[in-house]
Parts: C-alpha cells; sequence; structure tokens
C-alpha cells in the first residue's frame, strides 16, 4: 500500500466519522459521541494529511497549529453561554479566512496553468470565502453590540449590494475565460469582501439566527469548492454536510417567521418605525409583589424566555423561580419558540445552562394546546414571539408568523425592560388585554423580587 | 478524458452528501442546534487539509505565510468549535438524572 493509498483509506474513515457525528447529533442521548466522532474524524483529517509525502516542511505547519490551539481554547473554554452567538460567528470569519486564503495562493501559484472548470471552482470558493469572512466579523460585531444592532440603511443599498456582487461575479466569469490577470482576481477578492460586510449591514439583531445559519452554509460550501479544486473528495463531503446543514436550520429559522430568504436577507426589517395609530391605550402596570401574589394561587405555569433573558443573564434566576413553583407542587412548563434568542436553539442552551431539565422544555408545536388551560403564562425578555396580531392583523409585518399563543393562558405576567417596541418595531397586542400584568423592569431584578416575595 | 470522468465524480460524491446532510440534519431535535451549529462550525474547518498541504509544500515564502494564516485560522476553528460543543452537551440533563 503506498502513502497515497493510505492516506485516501484514512480520508474515507475521516468522512464516515463526519457523517456518524451528525447522525449521533439527532438526539441528547448520543450527542456527545457526536461531537467525539467529529474530533476523531478531524484528527484523522489532519493526520492524514500530514503523513503525504508533498509536505516536506513542518516547522510553520506546527508553529501554526500551536497559535490556533491558543487562540481557539479560550475561545472554547471560557466563553459565557450567552455569548455562544458571537462566538459562532467569530468561527465562521475564521473558517472561512482559512478557504479565502488557500483558494488566492492557488491562484497566484498555479492560475494559468488551470482548466475552465478549476478556474471556476476557486472563484465560488474566494467569493464564498472572503464574503463569509467580512459578513461573519460584521455578525460578530453587532451580536457583541461593538456596533448597533439594529438594520443599517441607506438609499438604494440593495442595488449597490447587488453591483457589487454583479462585479464579483463579471470578474470569477472573465477569470474562467482568461485564466488571469490577477488584476481581476483582485477585483473579485475585493468585491466579495465588500459584498459580505454589505449583505450584513442591514440585517437587525433578531434576524441574526438566520444569517447565522446561512453563513454557516457558505463556510462549509467554501470548503467543498476548495476539494473541487484540490480534487479531495475529503473536503467535498465535509463541506457539503456543513452547506446542508446551515441550509436547513436557515430554512427552519425562516419558516418560523413566515418570511422568504429574500425578505429576511434584503427586507432590513425591523427598522424602529414610529407607531401610528393606536396611541392612548394603557397598560396595567404591576409590582413584583403582585406577579408572585398571581403565582402564588397558580397550579400550572408556562414559562417563555427570549434575548432580553440572555441580555439580563436572568436564566439561573428563572431556573430558581421555576424551581420554587415546582416545589409548591405547581405544574412548571417551559415554551421555546424556534427563533428566541440570537441563534438557533439559543434559549435551550441558557436554560440547559442554569440546569433546566431538557424535558421541562417545550417546542411551539407541543405547548400551543395547552395554553388555554394554563393558570399563568410568565414571559420574560420574549416580545415579537408572543404578539397576537400575528393570527389576528393582516397588515401587521408579522402577520403569518407563528407564535406562542401565550393570550390564551387565563393570565400573562410580562416582564419588560420599558415600554418600547419589539424587534419588529412593532406594539404588541398581549400588553393591552385585560388579562395581561405588566412587570416593568430588568428581567434578573424583577425574577429576583418575585423569588422572594414568594419566599417571604 | 480522466480529468473529466474525475469531475464528474467528484460531483456525484458532493451531490450524494449533501442530500444525506439534509437528511441527517433534519432529524435532529431543535433541542440541540446550538451546538449541530458549533459542531459543523468545527467540521468546517476541514479547509485546515488544504491549508496544510499549502503550507507543508513550500513553494514559496508568500503561499508559505498565506497558508500558515490559514492553518492557524482553521486550528482556532477546530479547537474552539469541539471545546465548546462538549461544554454545551455536557449541560444538557434530563430530569431523571439530576
Amino acid at each position: 500500500m503506498t502513502i497515497e493509498q493510505l492516506t485516501q483509506a484514512i480520508y474515507v474513515v475521516s468522512a464516515a466519522l463526519f457523517i456518524l457525528a451528525l447522525k449521533f447529533m439527532s438526539e441528547v442521548r448520543t450527542a456527545r459521541w457526536g461531537n467525539w466522532a467529529g474530533v476523531l474524524g478531524m484528527v484523522l483529517a489532519v493526520g492524514g494529511t500530514l503523513l503525504r509525502p508533498e509536505i516536506i516542511d513542518y516547522r510553520w505547519i506546527a508553529a501554526a497549529l500551536v497559535i490556533g490551539s491558543i487562540i481557539g481554547a479560550p475561545m472554547g473554554l471560557l466563553m459565557p453561554m450567552t455569548a455562544v452567538p458571537q462566538r459562532t460567528a467569530l468561527s465562521h470569519a475564521f473558517g472561512a479566512l482559512a478557504a479565502g486564503l488557500v483558494g488566492t495562493a492557488e491562484f497566484y501559484l498555479r492560475g494559468g496553468a488551470l482548466d475552465a472548470f478549476s478556474m471556476g471552482v476557486l472563484c465560488l470558493e474566494v467569493l464564498l470565502g472572503y464574503l463569509t469572512f467580512t459578513g461573519s466579523l460584521l455578525a460578530f460585531a453587532k451580536l457583541q453590540e461593538l456596533i448597533p444592532t439594529r438594520p443599517i440603511v441607506y438609499p438604494g443599498r440593495n442595488y449597490i449590494s447587488l453591483s457589487v456582487l454583479g462585479i464579483a461575479v463579471l470578474s470569477g466569469l472573465y477569470l474562467v475565460v482568461n485564466r488571469g490577470p490577477a488584476e481581476v482576481f483582485g477585483l473579485l477578492v475585493g468585491a466579495a469582501l465588500l459584498f459580505g460586510v454589505l449583505l450584513i449591514l442591514p440585517i437587525g439583531g433578531a434576524d441574526m439566527p438566520t444569517v447565522i445559519a446561512i453563513l454557516n452554509s457558505y463556510a462549509g460550501l467554501s470548503s467543498a469548492f476548495m476539494g473541487f479544486l484540490l480534487d479531495n473528495r475529503l473536503l467535498i463531503v465535509a463541506g457539503a454536510l456543513d452547506g446542508s446543514s446551515g441550509l436547513i436550520l436557515s430554512i427552519l429559522m425562516c419558516k418560523a417567521m413566515n418570511r422568504s430568504f429574500t425578505n429576511v436577507l434584503f427586507g432590513a426589517f425591523g427598522q424602529v418605525r414610529v407607531s401610528e395609530a393606536e396611541k392612548g391605550r394603557t397598560v396595567q402596570a404591576y409590582t413584583p409583589q403582585d406577579a408572585a401574589a398571581v403565582l402564588e394561587m397558580a397550579r400550572s405555569v408556562v414559562i417563555v424566555t427570549g434575548y432580553g433573558m440572555a441580555a439580563a443573564q436572568a436564566q439561573h434566576a428563572v431556573k430558581e423561580l421555576g424551581d420554587l413553583l415546582m416545589g409548591r407542587g405547581v405544574d412548571v412548563k417551559y415554551a421555546i419558540h424556534p427563533v428566541a434568542g440570537r441563534m438557533p436553539g439559543h434559549m435551550n442552551v441558557l436554560l440547559a445552562e442554569a440546569g433546566v431539565p431538557y424535558d421541562l422544555l417545550y417546542e411551539m408545536d407541543q405547548i400551543n394546546p395547552l395554553f388555554p388551560e394554563t393558570d399563568v403564562a410568565l414571559v420574560v425578555g420574549a416580545n415579537d414571539i408572543t404578539n397576537p396580531a400575528a393570527r389576528t392583523k393582516p397588515d401587521s409585518p408579522i402577520y403569518g408568523m407563528p407564535i406562542l399563543d401565550v393570550d390564551k393562558a387565563k393570565t400573562v405576567i410580562f416582564i419588560k425592560r420599558g415600554l418600547g417596541p419589539g424587534f419588529a418595531g412593532i406594539d404588541n397586542e398581549l400588553f393591552y388585554l385585560p388579562q395581561t400584568m405588566m412587570v416593568f423592569g430588568d428581567a434578573k431584578k424583577v425574577v429576583t423580587e418575585i423569588i422572594a416575595a414568594l419566599k417571604g | 478524458m480522466t480529468e473529466q470522468v474525475d469531475i464528474l465524480t467528484n460531483l456525484f460524491v458532493f451531490v450524494l452528501a449533501s442530500f444525506l446532510g439534509l437528511e441527517l440534519i433534519r432529524h435532529v431535535s431543535r433541542l440541540l442546534h446550538t451546538p449541530l451549529m458549533s459542531l459543523t462550525n468545527a467540521i468546517s474547518a476541514i479547509a485546515i487539509v488544504g491549508s496544510l498541504l499549502l503550507t507543508g509544500q513550500r513553494h514559496d515564502d508568500l503561499s508559505v505565510a498565506l497558508g500558515a494564516v490559514a492553518v492557524a485560522a482553521s486550528m482556532t476553528n477546530i479547537v474552539g468549535g469541539f471545546l465548546i460543543t462538549e461544554r454545551i452537551l455536557r449541560m444538557f440533563r434530563g430530569r431523571e438524572r439530576r
């Protein structure tokens, strides 16, 4: 068996392990095996590659592996769970940068000698790599609130973005026909970097779950195109798996908001609008002690969480309140909307971190039929995903979006920082319903006060 | 001719892997979407294979520099991605095991 055959055999095992990793990931019981299968697959991929005879110098490789581990380990070990969305975005940026740089080097090493197909996949790899790089960096900056999370809009933005993308595509086509020159390649790289920025600027915080999933998909596809270029099927398989994973997640997110891809990417949803009509309606503000008195009488409580819980770091207080109620024989459930938070599954992770057992977490389809029999729906840091206007008002921007039917519960306790509109920039009908008790204040502070009142 | 066959085989692999990915991910519980994403994020750093080849072949200084940065970037992704996935998954507990 030659070294080349040995490497290929290792690659086959590695690809199978990546497939198994995703397979194991489908259930909580086996999910940790899934991660370890992924680790093993990656170790084999790296090890198999290092065996290859083309590699003649290991010094720079060793140095780069050490530097990468030094940066990566704290990113994995020290990041607080509330920061997982921004960590994921930053990590997408790193992976995509690697693909972009390899494509750049391949162009300049053997650009003239490539056939049309290889040049085409090289251009796709570079385009996706660099646009994911800057797009993910910008998504990171927004999630970390280094720049405003609201959509940043300017007149004619969609024409400008599409023109930049057009320049990138035309440069790519020119390169496929002519295999050069380097200046056109530079134009392609520049346009891709700029397009990544333009793509993310008009996207608001609450659309981040979809966008992160799309960037995940692009990073995978970029690796797959690198596989075509290098004639390496392990890269093709792993890249295709990631590409389809990101695609499925972004489709699920779009469905959960009843919006299309184009609407998320180009709709600049969530600009703060001046709410015209329906002023003069009043809400009923209550104290945490009032809320505690209502909870004291309840036999069933459904807790609905949203991004506000993450922002206030209130997950531990929420869990304490849930446990306290359960200790008193109250039936407590947690309801999770698919797009709550800043990335798919964000709320599940935060509640798990606080120690809420996952069998108390209910998905939207499971919990909605149970709201009419629920005494109290307690909403902590969620807004648009509870707005009944999505069911009843055809002129509302969120009309048609599947929501958690908290308005059907006998009482709604709604903890909210202030009376400002939600992400969609619209008023929440729920606030004005007779059964709704608004409790204003920081989520963590209010929940802690409710706990104190219940204990006192 | 052999080159044409290679391209077609690669496309074949790509299409099959994509459909397999769609089927596998469709069955992942919503509960696990965040760790799924950090896992696929780590796997997408498979670009490290291309980066290693580029760095190790030592064509010239520029390609070694680009390659080394790419190796470091993908290694960051691999180490950080797998570690955080493990951390997240360890937090998921059922009621019976408390």
